[in-house]
């Protein structure tokens, strides 16, 4: 374990300057995430078009550096995308998450790329996994329209 | 008092932790085992396990005995009255529970009022909620100060003829406040209000006399005192214990049993239904043992001392705050430093073999009273040591590097 692996300088940076941490205009979709057992809360809203694109993305909340880096990265790297690549996009950083992984898509640029991957250090803090998909999730609820709010279970 | 050679009866201390010994600040939520409660619950099994109070056997005899003289040992702990006040759940909140659900459906009805404060552990808020829901009762929020203590006024202008029950923690597990109770008892007393303490925090670092407390019911879980999880325990008042009905149905509880009707036995009988923890009890008598030994006024001084030096240590660094800064403090510190959540602080110390809590400590309530979504907290047991708060002050520093704050 190595907590400089987990606090990378980009997710220091993404954690204190959140990007798209806001309502942004036009919103359409939004969607609600908690995990009760941390008392992290995250807001995803959502702007999807006719064509499953995410034309735009913010989100509103609070929680520890590793679920906002998340949440502000999320955001940054799903904008303009196609909903099904962002999802794609979300399978793969689970597996980077869970498994070590490295991401493998092609639709993520270089930059993308790297920024994603500064979060690889939580997979050696197991209990912190939550706290870096629950903006991801909720994005997912976002844009498929469920309504109840998205808990992390224990 | 030689605090080495009672940490060494802890085996849990002998391991190494991500390569770092371990200091372990996490006591409010439940404290290590020492090697004779470890070693008891063993030889309960290999020796003399058997069901109690059912079968004629010799091990059976010898089980049921063993299990009964933990309840005298607890009865002699808090200088309860009678050994039948003692009784054996399986952790505070299910007391609680109890309490709520037998007085509740005996005593209390729609627009009755139940006296909370806002400093109460949620095992002290939604039993009386489910209360509330199911009998259309009102609960009432005694406030908490910025100090992060009620004051006693708070309560006694909250006091009227609906007021049927107050439950109150002794020791708060989020700002540390140590409560009046006995002035709140004599409070509620004028108006025969029976008083519930939420005993939690208080059982493990407090001098305890109930008689001497005067409180109507007294919450403990045992595990928080070096005790084993599973075992908690409600004292009630003798007087409440012949009134109110049984909690649960089952084995064990009964007096005699017919189609048409069942009678039930006396206190504790009534409330122990269904098998129960014996193992883990006979195992919470070597604990009660353990804090004889050390003695319950050398903890408290021990407790203070490092208390006294942990807060000390750690108003020095300026990025922390403290939350509450009450008159009488039993040993509990929680903080916030500026600029790092404290999911994150809890990370870090734990890199560094330093076991504390981070969130809101079931304690929702007071958390959003102090205008914070959560807190990390260092808490005291008797094995811990200045070294321990040197430990921990260095590793907030390392939050505070890592985080560039
Ligand atoms: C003040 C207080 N009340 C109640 C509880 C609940 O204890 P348990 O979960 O053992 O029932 C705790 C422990 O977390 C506590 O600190």
């Amino acid at each position: 374990m190595d907590i400089k692996e987990l606090y990378q300088e980009i997710v220091l940076d993404h954690g204190k300057n959140p990007r798209n941490k806001n309502k942004c205009e036009g919103f359409n979709k939004e969607a609600k995430g908690h995990n009760p057992l941390c008392g992290d809360k995250v807001q995803v809203f959502l702007k999807l078009n006719n064509d499953k694109k995410v034309e735009d993305i913010s989100f509103e909340g609070e929680g520890c550096a590793i679920s906002i880096a998340s949440a502000s990265i999320m955001t940054e790297t799903i904008k303009g995308k196609e909903f099904n690549v962002a999802k794609k996009i979300l399978e793969h950083f689970i597996n980077m998450l869970k498994e070590g992984s490295k991401l493998s898509i092609n639709s993520l640029s270089q930059d993308e790329n790297t920024t994603m991957m500064s979060l690889s250090g939580v997979k050696q803090f197991p209990m912190r996994v939550k706290c870096a998909t629950l903006a991801w999730h909720t994005f997912i609820h976002a844009a498929e329209g469920k309504e109840e709010t998205v808990k992390t279970e224990k | 008092m030689d605090i080495k050679s009672i940490k060494s009866q802890f085996p849990i201390f002998k391991n190494k932790f991500n390569g770092k010994p371990l200091i372990y600040l996490d006591n409010a939520n439940s404290s290590q085992k020492p090697k004779n409660v470890i070693d008891r619950i063993s030889k309960f099994y290999s020796k003399e396990f058997s069901n109690i109070g059912r079968s004629v056997h010799t091990l059976a005899v010898t089980a049921t005995n063993r299990f009964e003289e933990s309840r005298d040992l607890m009865k002699k702990y808090i200088n309860a009255k009678s050994r039948e006040e003692i009784i054996f759940t399986k952790n505070a909140t299910e007391a609680i529970n109890l309490v709520a659900s037998t007085y509740g459906d005996k005593f209390i009805n729609r627009g009755d009022e139940i006296l909370i404060t806002e400093l109460e552990h949620h095992a002290n808020y939604v039993p009386w909620h489910f209360l509330r829901q199911k009998k259309g009762a009102i609960i009432k929020f005694a406030k908490c100060n910025d100090r992060g203590e009620v004051d006693i006024d708070e309560i006694k202008k909250l006091i009227n003829n609906k007021t049927k029950i107050i439950a109150i923690t002794h020791l708060s597990n989020v700002t540390g406040v140590i409560m009046p109770i006995k002035k709140i008892v004599d409070l509620a007393s004028e108006k025969k209000i029976p008083v519930l303490v939420d005993g939690c925090q208080g059982a493990p670092h407090l001098k305890l006399d109930m008689q001497e407390l005067g409180c109507d019911f007294y919450a403990i879980s045992c595990h928080k005192m070096y005790g084993p999880t599973g075992v908690g325990v409600l004292y009630a008042k003798k007087k409440w214990l012949d009134v109110l009905p049984p909690y649960q149905g089952g084995g064990g509880m009964i007096e005699e049993v017919k189609k048409e009707s069942i009678t039930f036995p006396g206190s504790p009988t009534k409330y122990e239904a269904g098998t129960l923890q014996t193992a883990e009890v006979v195992g919470f008598s070597e604990s009660l043992k353990f804090i004889e030994d050390v003695g319950i006024k050398n903890i408290m001084q021990h407790e203070k001392e490092i208390l006294e030096y942990g807060l000390e240590e750690i108003k020095k660094n300026n990025s922390v705050r403290i939350i509450g800064d009450p008159k009488h403090r039993g040993s509990i510190i929680s903080f916030t430093i500026k600029g790092i959540h404290p999911h994150d602080i809890a990370t870090i110390l734990d890199e560094d073999g330093v076991a504390i809590r981070a969130g809101h400590h079931c304690c929702q309530i007071l958390h959003e009273k102090m205008g914070i979504s959560a807190s990390a907290r260092a808490s005291l047991g008797i094995y811990n040591s200045k070294d321990d708060i040197d430990a921990l002050s260095s590793a907030i520093k390392k939050c505070n590097k890592v985080f560039n704050t």
